[in-house]
Formats: structure tokens, sequence, C-alpha cells
């Protein structure tokens, strides 16, 4: 009862004094909130884009064979396809078709596709809202494509794919297999790559070495390779941000440093007399952790707030250029909330601890002033 | 009650600016009774009351405190024994502004962990003894000398001590609260505590409840043991 | 290496961890030659303040280690799917040579943390310091072990490489990853059935022994304590975590720390390494008991102490029991 007591009545003390100064600590708490504000925001965002990625890529096919010539992306030709159909253990082959458009006037890639089911009727295209905005293009619109041949296709829009699969369709334009051919040269009888779907996961290993003995010069890339890869990118752009944010965090340890470091006099007197009335150097400490506490905790859950409001309600207004580089075509979404225990964990690792040992040795001087300090003032 | 032997204190030892504040020092302090320092500044009396009221440690010699030793006490266990045994009234009054009276009086008690409604009931008590239970909610800035006065006694007061250390409690005050100071003093005197005070007020030292003077000069004691 | 922030957030929390080390070592050095409580002199004065700086970042530095002990596994948890095979963390940390080490480090180094401020705590009730020169010598000890901690996770971090898509071919097929699977090494279960229950009721009498004769058994106690803590982290791997998992082939020790299991992890190690700090705090405590000045003091905080351990300790075995009864599954015949 004796400890939990003298707690009370020292952080009583505590709040009373943090009130006291006001503008010294509303100066540090509001760099605090920034700078819990900034990291948690490059959190926040990076890891819902990654669950985002990662979530619609467990839709993705099980297996997808890509033919490579000289170290690039060939395209197969449809015997392939028979050849791989037989291999005990394959469900189902299916060629897909696609492939990129750049359009000069707009100065934005589109990515083709032929889709098989439905399959789009000749002459029409169904376009993704990002190409849509950017040609500010409704349906019944006629698009001109620069063929390869050089001559140009027009196509007319069928309908634009809604703004919920945003994410992936975005920049897509969906036509059909001829008009397909014509704009990009694929001849007949070739196609992009090969996706297939195995009966039982786990002899993925043996017919993917089957498919190499059968056609060596492709290579099958499985679903968890591209997730694996996918998070290893993201970590990289995170990762990046990270240390750029260092810099800040950096100036933010010894901001704090300076502040407690700095006592005015006022409170040099202040401490100087509590020594002096029989406050133990030991208590005094303990005031300025429950100072250090009460403005970390506080900074920590606004910071986080207003991070959790600016990534998931204003869809970080303030990283979009960042994120949006070069690109044209910038799916407009919504991030789903999403925040784990381990990256407020990581938040706090990364913003309370540098704070809280900046301030250990400019407490502890602080508070080791000599009690007779107080018949010299 | 109190007993230093061969006490010195030195300051920057070793250095350029080395300074001894007191110089081979013993004195006796008697239970119950007024004892005054009295010299010129830098005589080394304000060293002396730190020393006495466990505050600091000599440099060399011993202290003794009810036939205790406490020359080598940590830290941690002079102040208990400091908040325990000793009140302090300083020169300044030192009272920590923007906070309320009962507030600062209750100040020297937070750390023993006490109850704090039976620590606010104790300070109250003391506030009315010096008619100051109207002024308990208000902040120290608005206080009058005098009550600022009587409010530092009344915080020298809180753990209930022994012995009662001012330092130069009059140097800021009139000749009235002066005197009213030294009727304080008398009332305490009465209630069996002890009380140093360093002083060079006439008031103080010439008053006839002063049982004895001791007089300071260069860091050593001229007369008065 | 692998970008994470809570990578980076445990790289740099231990860089500083092992530089306020260091700091204090250096003090400690300073307090061990020249520390002596009779002297009135401006130096020993500053040992004394000094030694309120260093018991602080002690404190600091134990909470720290906890904390970081759990955010290491969580980390690596986090990133099992990066490499083939690896199923949660116990996968992860056979990644490379290093990962169980950092592990077992950090434990280590907790539990010198907690044991060094049961010896602070004690040293500091008394009127004269009487353990501050063997307080600031196990603080030197500590600081190697601290900063090899640093140097293993560091290079734990710095090896790992996930396994991603090369130009030739999927990761299947590389060479050098040997699919990572999480083998830890589960002992066979009736003997360590046997061995822990038995280690536990012998704690449990040891304890209460040591509490009503405060005399030599405190070092059977705190012996006793230690075995139990390391039987019980063997025990936890070899059958209790199959009752929370409900599976008799799931042996890590780690997954229970996650949401699925409602957390429980937490409450289990927690129990633990309390109930092994304070049974190594009776042992460490017992060279002193004749020293004069504390002969008062250290029987108080063993008593103290031997609650708080066996309390700690019968919380993880009624847990376990609870659970080893309500779970639906049966351990007949593995």
């Amino acid at each position: 009862m004796n400890r939990i007591n003298k707690h009370r009545n020292i952080l009583d003390f505590t709040l009373s004094s943090l009130l006291r100064r006001k503008r010294k600590n509303t100066a540090l708490v509001l760099v605090y909130i920034l700078v819990v504000f900034g990291l948690a925001s490059v959190l926040f965002s990076t890891q819902a884009l990654k669950r985002e990625a990662c979530s619609i890529l467990q839709r993705s096919p099980e297996v997808v064979i890509q033919r490579l010539v000289a170290g690039r992306h060939e395209l197969i030709p449809t015997s392939y396809i028979d050849k791989i159909k037989d291999v005990r253990g394959v469900q189902t082959v299916k060629r897909r078709l696609w492939g990129y458009y750049y359009d000069p006037t707009v100065g934005a890639n589109y990515t083709l596709m032929v889709p098989d089911d439905p399959a789009v009727a000749e002459g029409t295209i169904v376009i993704g809202k990002g190409v849509a905005r950017t040609l500010r293009a409704e349906k019944g619109d006629l698009l001109p494509f620069k063929a390869n041949d050089g001559f140009f296709v027009s196509l007319e829009v069928g309908d634009i794919i809604s703004s919920d699969s945003e994410l992936v369709s975005s920049d897509l334009v969906l036509m059909n297999e001829g008009d397909f051919r014509q704009i990009t040269g694929v001849p007949a009888g070739y196609f992009t790559d090969m996706v297939l779907s195995v009966r039982n996961v786990k002899e993925l290993p043996t017919i993917a070495e089957k498919i190499r003995r059968l056609a060596p010069d492709t290579r099958p890339i499985v679903k968890d390779d591209i997730l694996r890869t996918y998070e290893t990118i993201f970590d990289w752009r995170g990762g990046i941000l990270l240390v750029i944010l260092a810099g800040a965090i950096m100036a933010f340890i010894i901001f704090a440093w300076d502040k407690a470091s700095g006592l005015s006099s006022e409170e040099r007197k202040e401490i100087g007399i509590l020594k002096g009335i029989g406050w133990e150097t030991s208590d005094v400490i303990l005031m300025k952790f429950w100072e250090g506490t009460v403005i970390s905790l506080s900074s920590f859950l606004l910071g986080c707030v207003f991070a959790y409001i600016h990534i998931f309600y204003a869809s970080s207004a303030l990283f979009e250029p960042v994120l949006k580089g070069w690109a044209v075509l910038y799916p407009k979404f919504r991030l789903i909330p999403y925040i784990d225990p381990l990256q407020l964990a990581t938040l706090f690792f990364l913003t309370v601890i540098p704070y809280t040992v900046a301030t250990i040795i400019p407490s502890w001087r602080a508070a080791t002033v000599d009690p007779d300090s107080v018949m010299r003032l | 009650m109190i007993q230093v032997m061969d006490v010195r204190k030195v300051f920057n030892a070793g250095r350029p600016n080395e300074f001894v504040a007191m110089n081979k020092v013993s004195l006796s302090i008697p239970r119950h009774e007024v004892t005054v320092l009295k010299g010129p500044s830098g005589s080394g009396k304000t060293t002396l009351l730190g020393i006495l009221g466990c505050m600091a440690r000599p440099t060399s010699g011993r202290i003794m405190l009810a036939e205790r030793e406490i020359t080598s006490l940590p830290e941690r266990f002079l102040t208990e024994i400091r908040r325990t045994t000793f009140g302090f009234v300083f020169q300044q009054f030192n009272l920590i502004k923007g906070i309320t009276v009962i507030e600062n009086v209750i100040l020297p008690a937070y750390p023993t962990g006490e109850n704090p409604a039976i620590l606010k009931k104790r300070a109250m008590e003391l506030l009315s003894l010096f008619n100051l239970s109207g002024k308990a909610d208000s902040k120290i800035e608005w206080l009058s000398g005098g009550e600022a006065q009587r409010t530092s006694i009344a915080r020298a007061l809180m753990n209930d001590p022994e012995v009662i250390i001012a330092d130069e409690p009059t140097a800021n005050l009139d000749s009235r609260l002066s005197k009213e100071f030294m009727e304080i003093v008398s009332g305490l005197k009465e209630q069996e505590k002890t009380i140093i005070i360093a002083s060079h007020d006439p008031i103080v030292y010439d008053s006839p409840i002063v049982d004895r003077v001791v007089e300071m000069r260069d860091g050593k004691i001229i007369s008065g043991i | 290496m692998i970008f994470r922030p809570p990578i980076i957030a445990l790289l740099c929390g231990s860089i500083i961890v092992s530089l306020m080390l260091v700091y204090s070592a250096y003090y400690g050095v300073m307090i061990v030659r020249r520390w002596d409580i009779s002297s009135g002199s401006e130096l020993q004065l500053s040992l004394e303040r000094k030694t309120y700086l260093l018991s602080t970042i002690m404190s600091y530095i134990m909470a720290f280690q906890l904390a970081s002990f759990f955010l290491f596994i969580f980390t690596v948890d986090d990133i099992h799917a990066l490499f083939v095979g690896a199923m949660c963390a116990a996968g992860t940390l056979n990644v490379n040579r290093f990962g169980y080490p950092t592990v077992i480090l950090k434990i280590v180094n907790f539990l010198m943390a907690g044991v060094w401020l049961i010896i602070n705590y004690t040293d500091n009730r008394a009127f004269d310091y009487p353990l501050i020169k063997k307080k600031y010598l196990l603080l030197l000890a500590m600081t190697p072990l601290v900063i090899l901690e640093t140097i293993t996770q560091t290079s734990y971090f710095l090896v790992m490489k996930a396994n991603v898509i090369t130009s030739c071919c999927g990761s299947l097929f590389s060479t050098e990853t040997e699919g990572v699977t999480s083998s830890i090494a589960a002992l066979p279960r009736i003997p360590m059935e046997i061995s822990f229950f038995v280690c536990m009721g012998l704690t449990l009498a040891s304890g209460i022994y040591f509490y009503l004769k405060q005399n030599r058994s405190g070092y059977i106690f705190s012996a006793l304590s230690m075995a139990t803590f390391a039987l019980s982290v063997a025990a936890l791997i070899s059958f209790i975590s199959l009752y929370f998992y409900e599976l008799p082939t799931h042996h890590c020790p780690f997954c229970i720390l996650q949401k699925e299991y409602n957390y429980i992890g937490y409450v289990l190690y927690l129990t633990l390494l309390g109930g092994a700090v304070s049974g190594m705090g009776i042992g460490a405590l017992m060279p002193f008991r004749k020293i004069t000045s504390l002969s008062t003091i250290v029987p108080v905080i063993q008593k103290k102490l031997v609650i708080i351990s066996l309390a700690l300790y019968m919380i993880y075995a009624s847990i376990s029991i609870y659970e080893m009864i309500f779970s639906t599954l049966r351990l007949e015949g593995y």
C-alpha cells in the first residue's frame, strides 16, 4: 500500500508540474507526436498495402509457366500445351494472352488482356477505371490503338470495369483475341504464358521437374514464390522510407536530450527545494520517470491515432506523391484498416525507447542536485 | 543531540579554486535548546547548517545524531533520517510557485507513501495552528510576507520533526514579522523542539529565548562553544 | 538481409543497450577500484551519485530485454513465410546457426539483469553498501554477454536471405536451400512428464522447507528452481504445448504466443522467467547472509523471493495441468 501511495503522490505532483510548464512541454509533445505520426503512417500504409497485395495474390494461379530465351521472356507455341497437359497430376492447363501497350498521347502504359470466358466481342473493349479516367472515355467511345504494323485499329468501349477491383484492374484493357493479335503482332499459334492448376499441391516439385524435362526452356513460377518476392519488395520499399525517417528520429532524440538537460532555473530551483525538504534522489528520479511516461504515452497514443486517420480515412494524403511516382494510372482505392500488435511494438521500440534513453542521463543529473544547494539559492 | 567532531568541508579539492568552507569544526547541539549560529557571509555557517541538518556529508570528521554515527550513511538513509528528524525554514521561504498552500505543506511527506487523506488532515491541522486555514487552497503567489513565512514553518513541521533548522529566516522580513517569527520559535521551544538558527540579525541573536550563540568566521568557530 | 521495421527496431535497440552497458561498465570499474564508503571525498560522493544512474540504467535494460525477447519471437514468426518450409518462428530460427543462440542469450541476459536488480535492492537496504563491489563485478561480467547477444542477433538478421525467385527458376530448385523444417528435438514423453512433475514437487517442498528454516537449504532450492525452469521449457516443447495445439506433432514453443491461442504463451513464459529470476536471486544472496549489515535484511528478502518463485511456478503448473486435463487431445501411445 505504501508503495502505491508513494507512486500516486509523486505522480500527482508530476502531473501538476507538467501543467505548470505548458510552453516547454507543449513543444516537446508536438514534436513527439509528429515523429510518431510520421513513422506510424509509413508502417501502417506499407503493412496495409502489403496485406492487400498478398490477399489479391492468394487468388493467383498455382503455377505460371513462362518461356525464356537468352534470359528474356519469350512467347510460347501452342504445341507446348499438349506436352504439358498430359503430365500426371496436372488438373487444368490454360493459355494466357496478354501484353503491354504504350499510349503516347497520355504517356500511360495499359495492360492488354484476352479473357476466355466471357470473351469480349470483336471490335469492342472493356477498360479499367484508370484508363477511363485518363482518356476521359465513356461507354460507346471509339479509342484508337496503333498496331505493330503501323496502322491504327479503332475499338469501341463496351464496358468499364467497376472501381471495386481498381487495385488490379485499373490499367486493364480487355479485348478480343483477333484484335489483340492484330495490335500486338503476336502471331497465331503463340501465346504469352501458361497457367496450371494441380490436384495435389505437395506434388508440385515432381510435376515441375517433369515439365522442365518436357520443355527445358520454360520456368515454372509457384504462387508462394511470387508471394515471397512481393513481400521482400515491399519490405525494401518500406525499409528505405524508414531509413529516410531515421534522420527525423535522430533529430528528435537530440531535441529530447536538449529539452531534458536544459532545465530552466525555475525547474532547477524546484528540484533543489524538493531535495531540501526531504525528497531523496530516487524520489526525484521516480518523478522524472513519471514525467517521461506521461509524455511518451500521450504522444504515442495521439501520434498513432492521427496516423490511423491519415492512412485509412484520408488515404495517405501526405504520401501520395511519393507512392505514385511516375505512375499516371494510379488506382483510387481505400486501404482496409489494419494494425497489429507487432507494428505497435515496433513503433514503440523506434520512438518511445530512444526518447527514454535520451532522457535517462539528463533526468539523473537533475535529480542528483545537492540538497544543501537550496540554501545557496 | 547533534555532535560534530573535527569536521572539514572542502570544495573543489586539489584544484586551483579549492575552497575550505569549514576547517576542523567541533560543536555539540543540546536538545530542547535554541542555538544561533552567527557570522558574516562566507564564514561557513550555511555549510555547518547543511551538515548539522544531514543535507551534506563532511569531507572529513565525524557526526553523531542522538548517539548514532551518521558520517558515512548513504544518501538513502540520510534522507530518511532528515525527513523524520529535521524541518527546514529557508531564507527565501522557497515555496513552490504554481501550487496551493496546502500542497506545499504536504510536499515533504509525499515520498513516505502515507495515505494522502491522512496527510491532508495533518496539513490542515498545521495550517489552522498558524491561522492559515482560510488560505489552504490559495496559490502561493497571493500570500503576504507573513502568511508565506507561516506556510514555510508549517511545511517544516509536516513530518513532526524533533529539530527545526532555519537559515537566515528574518533576512527578508521587517521588524514586526521578525519579532513574530521569534514568538513562533518560542512556541516551538515550549513544545520541546530543538532549534538551530543561522542569522546575523540582532532581533534573533539578542532574543531572550536563545540559549546559546555560536560565532563563526572563516570556517572556524571563534566563540560560544 | 530482410529489411523490415521490427528487425531494424530490434537491431537499433540492441545496439543502444550494449552501449549503455559499456558506459555503465566503465563506471563499474571505477567503483570497484575507488569505492570507499567511509570517505567523504568528492570522488566518493560523485560515485555514490553515479550508482543511482547505473541502477536506473539496469532497470531499463531488464525491461528492454524482456520486451525485446517477445518482440524477437514475434518478428521471427512474422517472416516465416519468406523461407521455404518454415511454418512458424521455430522454422525461421533454424534458417542459420545464429537463431537459437540469440534466443538463449536473450533469456540469459534477462535472468542476469533480474538477479543484478535483486542484489542491488538488497545492497541498498544496508547502511554500508556491503555488496557494492561484487555487484559491479557482476555487471562487468554481464557486459560481454550482452555484447555477444547483440553480435549474434545482428549476424542472424544480416546473414538470412529470403527465398525469392531467381532468374533461372523458382526457388523449388535452388540448391542452396533445402526446406527449413522446424525440427525441435522433442524428448520422449513419459520420462519428460515424470521428471517435470517430480522436479516441480521437489521445488515446492524445498521452497516450503527453506521458508520455514531459513538455512543453507536455500542453495538447494535455488538449484532446484533453475532445474525447474529448464525442465519446464523442455516439458513445454515435449508435451505441454501439444495440449494447447491439440496436435500430437506440433512441438513448437512459440506458437502459443499467438492470438489463436489467446496469447497464453505470454503467461507461461512470464511465470517461468519470473520464477527463475526469484529462485536464482535466492541463490545469489545466500553467500551474503553472514554479513552483519545484511543479517536482518537478507532473510526477509529471501522469504519474499521464495513466495514469488513458488507462486509463479505453481501458476505455470496449474495452467499446464488444467490444459492437460481439459484439452480434447489424448496422448495415448505416443
